[in-house]
């Protein structure tokens, strides 16, 4: 479960994420959308400890993130859009090493470990190092790190980034494997595809304010008009579908 | 409609060949991120702004104040004054040439093939000869700051002890550019041929380890020349000898040779043209020459280095040992020193630094064991004191290494910090890791290196026991300046970990350690000649005076190890990355 109260994070006198309140229960997969710079990305950063709020609180799995960081990031997995990892350590000493940030080692992370990166046709680059994987490797070796030590809570900023199109669609049957076993799951895109598919539930974000949350029901009914997520978004976020191409395009 | 997007032929502009962006366009984007962000994203700019000017002011003053006293010195000698100031110049200008040389070369495998900015501009229809100006600028600035920051103080106090006049910065300034932008244009032209030759990225290790022992060797060959003996005439045969060997060009062939000359003449008042024209002639030819041969071999080498990286490893026996032995410490430490281990020893350009480190130390020991310091004039007095110049000297080299292997480890976590800073890992317990690993082997090396030198320098058990002591606490000290300088002044965004060490907050740090080693020695120095003098005249001595000297360099050092670790936790917490 992750709860977020008055959420605010301020960078000088610019406010990135204005007060906003969610709550993603057990067994939710919740996706988060927006135009570039709506707060999506420091919203995600700051439940996963990396930014400190300005203002607010963040609970994950019920523990308080500012007053007991530790237990509240233990039950957390990170994916971050960019994949910088160790370009010197290999794909299953990676792995590896963020189960050990977490305090697991042993046969049981072994097997996990191979167990994911067979899932992600990634088995037979486990003894080499990061630095000769491509964009999209590195995404699913990230990807499996955030499920080495069994989290309650993963959050995940663009998780489709780079994925060949197998791969994207083992992790949205990872994922919604992942949620039907009662974890809890939040991640921003832009694959409005995606978003319409497989989360239960969509919060829209603009100007660091949530502007609608609810179902995609809720959503249509919300934006007056109906039709797919992406008249809904556009609808919902002002903004102006592929503006006037051709008067930019003769500029 | 949007739907309609074709644009019809009528609409698009004739073909035509975009004009190519000028040079300092091409350069714009590295001025203005100089100008927006001088000290790095800091909220406490002016509190930073003072510090680096005190260091910079202080370390200036003692450079400045060192050579001027030996300056005044020679002048005080007649006939062989001036030429023993030339010979200075143009062994530092030398050490600078090699230094330039190295440090060119690798920074120019980060601006012309490595660099970030590279994709945009090689796609961009940008001059091959505008690029070239652009990146040999780039490259002759990262190298050469630095050298330009020592060689200041070191010019002033010349043109102020033989009275340069108000011409004389502009003299000094002639000599120094071509200085510079030779070397870089060397640098640049050997990087470019190695990247063609060898297999892409396998390049920056081979050119690390190439680089690493040319290091070496100019060490070595400096050692070699002994330039000790100029200290020593009386071991000359003759004046005559002597004044023909100070006469003599210490490399009538190389660049630094005729900057020295170039300054030196016109401080004696018989400037020399030759020189001058010597230093602009070889620059401007060097320059024309790189030019060409980027043209040449530019875009072959370029692509060849975008190639991937090394593919596989072998599970070393060590790391298994390592892994066995740090069981009993819990799996997150153990596996933070894990991979600490796995990076430094697969990053060819971290441990090829050990090569140059290994040949310091023999330097360093060599010297030690052919100091005169036995048979007539060598007092009891002497004997003793001596250790205490060679702790200073082993603090030195302690501070370098630290420099190089410490100092770096928090820049090094920069784009993985989202990992460790979303993990439950405390920041204290990934500080004192690095501490750990940095500071052990820095320890065991210090205390062979000063026990080795003691043993030759056959010292008193007593001055074994302060040397002991006081090199351990040094070590600690150093250590902890080295990650608490590493967390203020990060570069998380470097491409190079070699360059780290040389960015300003390594230059911070030296100038720190120098101010610690300079500190503790005043405090022990003063109670320990007492005491041996003491003894040496079978008197009782004060030991007051001795506690209280320990006392406070023990306090010193306790303090710079947990201070800057302290405020390291406290700036690693704030870090939003």
């Amino acid at each position: 479960m992750i709860e977020l109260k008055n959420l605010t994070k301020k960078y000088g006198s610019f406010t990135a994420v204005d007060n906003i309140d969610l709550s993603v229960p057990d067994g939710e997969l919740f996706g988060f959308l927006g135009p570039n710079g709506a707060g999506k990305t420091t919203t995600l950063r700051m439940i996963a400890g990396i930014l400190q709020p300005t203002a607010g609180s963040i609970h994950l799995a019920g523990i308080d993130l500012a007053s007991d960081p530790l237990a509240a990031k233990s039950q957390l997995g990170f994916i971050p859009d960019r994949p910088f990892i160790y370009e010197k350590l290999t794909g299953s000493e990676f792995l590896r090493f963020v189960a050990g940030l977490y305090g697991q080692d042993g046969d049981k992370v072994e097997h996990r470990g191979r167990e994911l990166m067979a899932l992600f046709d990634l088995e037979e680059w486990g003894d080499e190092l990061v630095e000769s994987y491509s964009h999209g490797m590195r995404q699913k070796l990230i990807i499996s790190s955030a499920f080495i030590h069994r989290p309650q809570v993963i959050v995940v900023d663009e998780p489709m980034v780079g994925l060949d199109p197998k791969a994207a669609r083992i992790l949205k049957d990872l994922f919604r494997e992942y949620v039907r076993r009662g974890h809890t799951i939040m991640m921003s895109t832009h694959t409005l595809e995606v978003a319409e598919t497989l989360c239960d539930r969509i919060a829209i974000i603009q100007h660091g304010k949530i502007r609608s949350v609810g179902t995609i029901q809720d959503l249509r009914a919300e934006a007056t008009g109906g039709g797919g997520l992406e008249e809904i978004f556009l609808k919902l976020t002002g903004e102006r579908a592929a503006r006037d191409a051709m008067e930019v395009l003769d500029a | 409609m949007t739907s309609e997007l074709a644009i019809p032929a009528e609409v698009l502009p004739p073909r035509e060949v975009a004009p190519s962006p000028g040079l300092f366009h091409v350069l714009s984007p590295k001025f203005l991120a100089a100008k927006a962000r001088p000290l790095g994203k800091t909220d406490n700019k002016s509190g930073r702004l003072v510090l680096f000017a005190l260091i910079g002011a202080v370390f200036w003053v003692f450079v400045f104040g060192l050579l001027y006293r030996l300056l005044k010195y020679f002048r005080g000698i007649p006939e062989i004054g001036a030429l023993l100031a030339a010979k200075l110049l143009g062994l530092m200008f030398i050490s600078l040439f090699g230094i330039l040389i190295l440090s060119n070369v690798v920074t120019a495998l980060s601006s012309f093939f490595l660099a970030k900015d590279l994709d945009l501009l090689v796609a961009a229809p940008v001059d091959w000869l505008r690029l070239y100006g652009a990146k040999l600028l780039e490259t002759t600035a990262h190298s050469s700051w630095m050298v330009v920051l020592v060689a200041t103080p070191v010019l002033t106090a010349y043109g102020v002890i033989y009275e340069g006049g108000i011409l004389y910065p502009l003299v000094a300034a002639g000599a120094i550019i071509p200085f510079l932008i030779i070397p870089a244009a060397i640098g640049s032209a050997v990087t470019l041929m190695l990247v063609n030759i060898f297999p892409a990225r396998r390049t920056r290790d081979i050119l690390s380890v190439i680089a690493i022992l040319a290091a070496a060797g100019i060490v070595l060959i400096f050692r070699l020349v002994r330039p000790e003996r100029l200290a020593r005439p009386e071991g000359f045969r003759s004046l005559v000898e002597f004044i023909s060997l100070l006469r003599t060009p210490t490399s009538p062939w190389i660049p630094s040779e005729w900057a020295a000359q170039s300054i030196m003449t016109w401080l004696r008042k018989d400037p020399e043209i030759l020189s001058f024209y010597l230093l602009w002639s070889t620059a401007a030819f060097v320059v024309v020459l790189g030019a060409m041969l980027h043209r040449w071999l530019y875009a072959r080498g370029f692509s060849k280095s975008q190639e991937s990286g090394e593919r596989w490893v072998r599970q070393g026996s060590l790391g298994r040992l390592v892994a066995k032995v740090l069981t009993p410490w819990g799996v997150m430490r153990r596996e933070l020193v894990l991979k600490e281990m796995r990076l430094f020893f697969r990053d060819t350009t971290q441990w090829s630094q050990l090569i140059l480190l290994t040949v310091l130390v023999v330097v360093y020991v060599f010297n030690i064991k052919f100091l005169p310091l036995r048979g007539e004039g060598v007092t009891f007095f002497l004997a003793n004191v001596i250790p205490f110049v060679n702790l200073i000297l082993a603090g030195f080299v302690l501070a370098s290494i630290a420099a190089r292997f410490i100092f770096p480890g928090i820049s090094l976590e920069g784009r993985t910090l989202w990992l460790l800073r979303s993990s439950p890992l405390e920041m204290r317990q990934l500080l004192w890791s690095k501490f750990w690993v940095g500071t052990i082997p820095l320890l065991a090396l210090a205390l062979i290196l000063v026990f080795a030198t003691d043993v030759l320098l056959q010292v008193s058990d007593f001055m074994m026991l302060v040397s002991i002591f006081t090199i351990t606490m040094m070590t600690f000290a150093i250590a902890g300046l080295a990650l608490g300088f590493g967390a203020l002044f990060p570069k998380f965004n470097t491409e190079n970990a070699a360059q780290i060490p040389t960015s300003f907050g390594g230059l911070v740090l030296m100038m720190a350690s120098v101010v610690l080693i300079g500190l503790v020695i005043v405090m022990e120095a003063r109670p320990v000649y007492q005491y041996v003098g003491a003894r040496y005249m079978k008197i009782e001595g004060d030991p007051v005076e001795m506690w209280l000297g320990f006392g406070g360099a023990t306090l010193i050092c306790l303090a710079a190890t947990f201070v800057p670790i302290k405020i390291a936790v406290q700036r690693m917490k704030e870090l939003e990355r």
